[in-house]
């Protein structure tokens, strides 16, 4: 054991996800994550054996199968036995897990993984039962009546309108005409109603898929990556539970984890944003006070691919793999969870001056 | 390739959940047409109640009756409702403040159209007709522009009170086992049991999962086991299950079929009890149209040696 300065520099070094599809039916979970770990590992060099932890996200409600998680492990080959954690959430979750577990120096490289295949069961409905079960769930409102009560707040306050929500559903799928793994891309019909006021274009959509990247500590990430994507700090904040507590046109939790996370000490190039719905966007960078000098989303966001339980973990992985293409030097990137925006998290990722 | 299997699957979930004294009385309340909402710190109503205040997080219990009367602060035109939602026909989602309150209350809103509904327009409440003490007392808000009735005077203090609630769910998934349980389940319909062997470590999978959890690779080849195998642990079961018609003490065990790298589950009969053993030599037992083995049955071989399937324990 190390032991840990304050100061230990983590990066994520590797990053890799699966083309995201409406349905991956001939694939068990552990099938379709699996070529994604190996992916991920072949880009460092690692073997399972050299990883010192291991993190994961997902959801049995997805699959509507019990301990889901336990049969994911065998992709990354859990015998001889390994430290491993998972938490019920996004990937960006289990990668804080795995970030405070580095900083720790109990660990010097841990592999981050999340999968969700949303195809076999009715995914607005199934994320109801992530509501409160006395007051609001036995009334099913499912994730696009929640999203829509939002958005409509949003007109309301004159925040947003319904072509600026175009707006942002056609910037978002036209950059993911350049990103070989979303699902959705290029001109795509707003389409009708779907909870209005949203319309299709309006939601994501619903898939299956898996992500996976790895993080490692000081020099180690330096042997791994010709430029590490630092993580110059996280913090993930919460609201009420309760949507009329709420002040649904602001996101205050992500601003506190945004200033709690240095991003605001100086201005980031690019901002890979967790946002579903539209107006969500709209919110996002009005917390967060992104310019228009800020490439939003350049891989499309959850817009153009939402694997449900890897989408967060994924806004991480684009923005750190911008850092290691050299396209960006300050990135933000955000995740979400729970209705309306309920959970956010927030990490700032830099490249070394070049 | 043969086709991937799939099947439909049902998961119902009847949770009983108990209340704190704050729900209680709101639930209670629903039951006997009056809304409470709670006092917090700072002074606001919190309608629905809570049982900490959101701020502090102490304890608080003051409750205070409010109007069954209100204003909608935000909503969303559901044309095509869901199983589960309050109404059937379309209808608004909304956020409603009822009068008293200085937080709002998700429900559903019953109007002719989206043109009917806006920012700020009076609602009511309008109440089920048989209420049990749950969320859905409320039948729905309707649009209504009178006076706010007189409130009744309800303190929180109710006979009777509702001290839990059933949150009954059902979600209905179309299950997929993937390659190579899909490959495993039709073998077995032909009464062969056919696992897969890891490239790296040469071990045999049954079931196989598609991946060796010891190498985290995939497992492709597949390989027939059986039927043949050995018990290498066992234990009685003395409880009967409810629904298993099988009589008890009976032996369930881990059967090392010949060929496989590791053992699967399985009843044993045909033997007392108390005679079955480590190393005992057994094979299936089909019944008419079943889609796995009944049970394991001895073969009348000699036991097998330890050293056969120490490994495989
Ligand atoms: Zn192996």
């Amino acid at each position: 054991m190390t032991s840990a300065p304050r100061d230990r520099e983590i990066a994520v070094v590797a990053f890799a996800q699966t083309a995201h599809r409406r349905t991956s039916e001939e694939l068990s979970e552990v099938e379709m994550l699996m070529p994604v770990l190996h992916e991920v590992l072949d880009r460092t060099g690692l073997k399972t054996a050299d990883i010192d932890f291991t993190c994961s996200g997902s959801s049995d409600y997805l699959a509507g199968r019990a301990f889901s998680f336990t049969l994911a492990l065998d992709g990354v080959g859990a015998w001889p036995p390994i430290s491993e954690s998972h938490v019920e959430m996004d990937g960006a979750w289990a990668l804080y897990e795995a970030w405070t577990k580095l900083l720790t120096g109990d660990a010097d490289t841990a592999l981050v993984y999340s999968y969700g295949k949303s195809s076999p069961g009715p995914v607005r409905d199934v994320l109801t039962r992530q509501l409160d079960p006395y007051y609001v769930a036995p009334l099913w409102p499912d994730s696009v009546a929640l999203a829509a009560l939002q958005a409509q707040a949003l007109i309301d306050a004159g925040d947003t309108d319904e072509p600026a929500l175009a707006a942002v559903a056609t910037r978002n799928r036209e950059a993911a005409s350049a990103n070989p793994h979303a699902q959705l891309k290029g001109a795509v019909a707003q389409g009708d109603y779907l909870v209005r006021p949203l319309r299709t274009g309006d939601c994501p959509p619903i898939g299956d898929g898996a992500a996976a990247v790895i993080l490692a500590a000081g020099d180690r990430a330096r042997e791994l990556c010709a430029r590490p994507a630092w993580i110059r700090g996280i913090d993930h904040r919460i609201e009420a539970h309760g949507l009329g507590v709420r002040d649904l046109t602001d996101s205050p939790s992500t601003r506190l984890a945004a200033e709690r996370a240095g991003a605001f000490e100086r201005p980031v190039d690019t901002a890979e944003l967790h946002a579903p719905f539209t107006a969500q966007e709209i919110v996002l960078r009005k917390a967060l006070r992104l310019d228009d000098g800020v490439h939003v989303n350049p891989s499309g966001g959850a817009l153009a691919a939402n694997p449900i339980m890897a989408a967060g973990l994924i806004r991480l992985g684009e923005a750190a793999a911008r850092i290691h293409r050299g396209e960006s030097d300050r990135a933000l990137a955000h995740a979400t969870s729970g209705p309306c925006l309920q959970q956010n998290l927030v990490a700032v990722l830099e490249g070394e001056p070049r | 390739m043969p086709e991937v299997l799939k099947a439909p699957l049902v998961v119902e979930f009847p949770f009983t959940r108990s209340l704190g004294p704050v729900q209680s009385a709101f639930l209670t309340g629903l039951r006997e047409r009056v809304v409470l909402g709670v006092r917090a710190s700072d002074g606001r109503v919190l309608v629905p109640p809570v049982e900490y205040d959101p701020v502090t997080a102490e304890e608080i219990r003051d409750l205070v009756e409010i109007a069954p009367t209100g204003t909608v602060t935000t909503w969303a035109w559901n044309h095509a409702p869901r199983r589960g939602q309050p109404l059937t026909t379309p209808f608004a989602w909304a956020l409603v403040r009822l009068d008293g309150a200085d937080t709002a209350l998700l429900h559903a809103l019953d109007a002719p159209g989206p043109d009917a509904v806006r920012t700020g327009m009076r609602v009511r409440v309008r109440w089920a007709e048989e209420r049990t003490g749950a969320i859905t007392d409320i039948a729905c808000f309707e649009p209504y522009d009178g006076e706010a009735p007189r409130l009744t005077g309800a303190t929180g203090e109710f006979e009777d009170p509702v001290t839990g609630i059933v949150a009954a769910a059902r979600l209905d998934y179309t299950y997929s086992p993937g390659r190579a349980q899909t490959a495993y389940i039709d073998a077995l319909g032909g009464r062969r049991t056919v696992g897969e062997r890891c490239p790296s470590c040469r071990k045999v999978y049954v079931p196989p999962r598609g991946a060796c959890p010891t190498c985290g690779v995939a497992t492709d080849e597949q390989v027939e086991v059986g039927p043949r195998g050995t018990v290498t642990t066992f234990c009685i079961v003395n409880i009967k299950a409810k629904n298993l018609d099988i009589e008890v003490p009976y032996v369930y065990a881990h059967i090392a079929l010949d060929g496989a790298g590791l053992a699967l589950h399985g009843r044993i009969g045909g033997i007392p009890y108390d005679e079955v053993r480590m190393g005992l030599r057994v094979e299936p037992v089909w019944t008419e149209g079943a889609r796995y083995p009944d049970h394991y049955r001895p073969t009348g071989e000699p036991d097998a040696d330890y050293d056969t399937y120490k490994e495989l324990l």
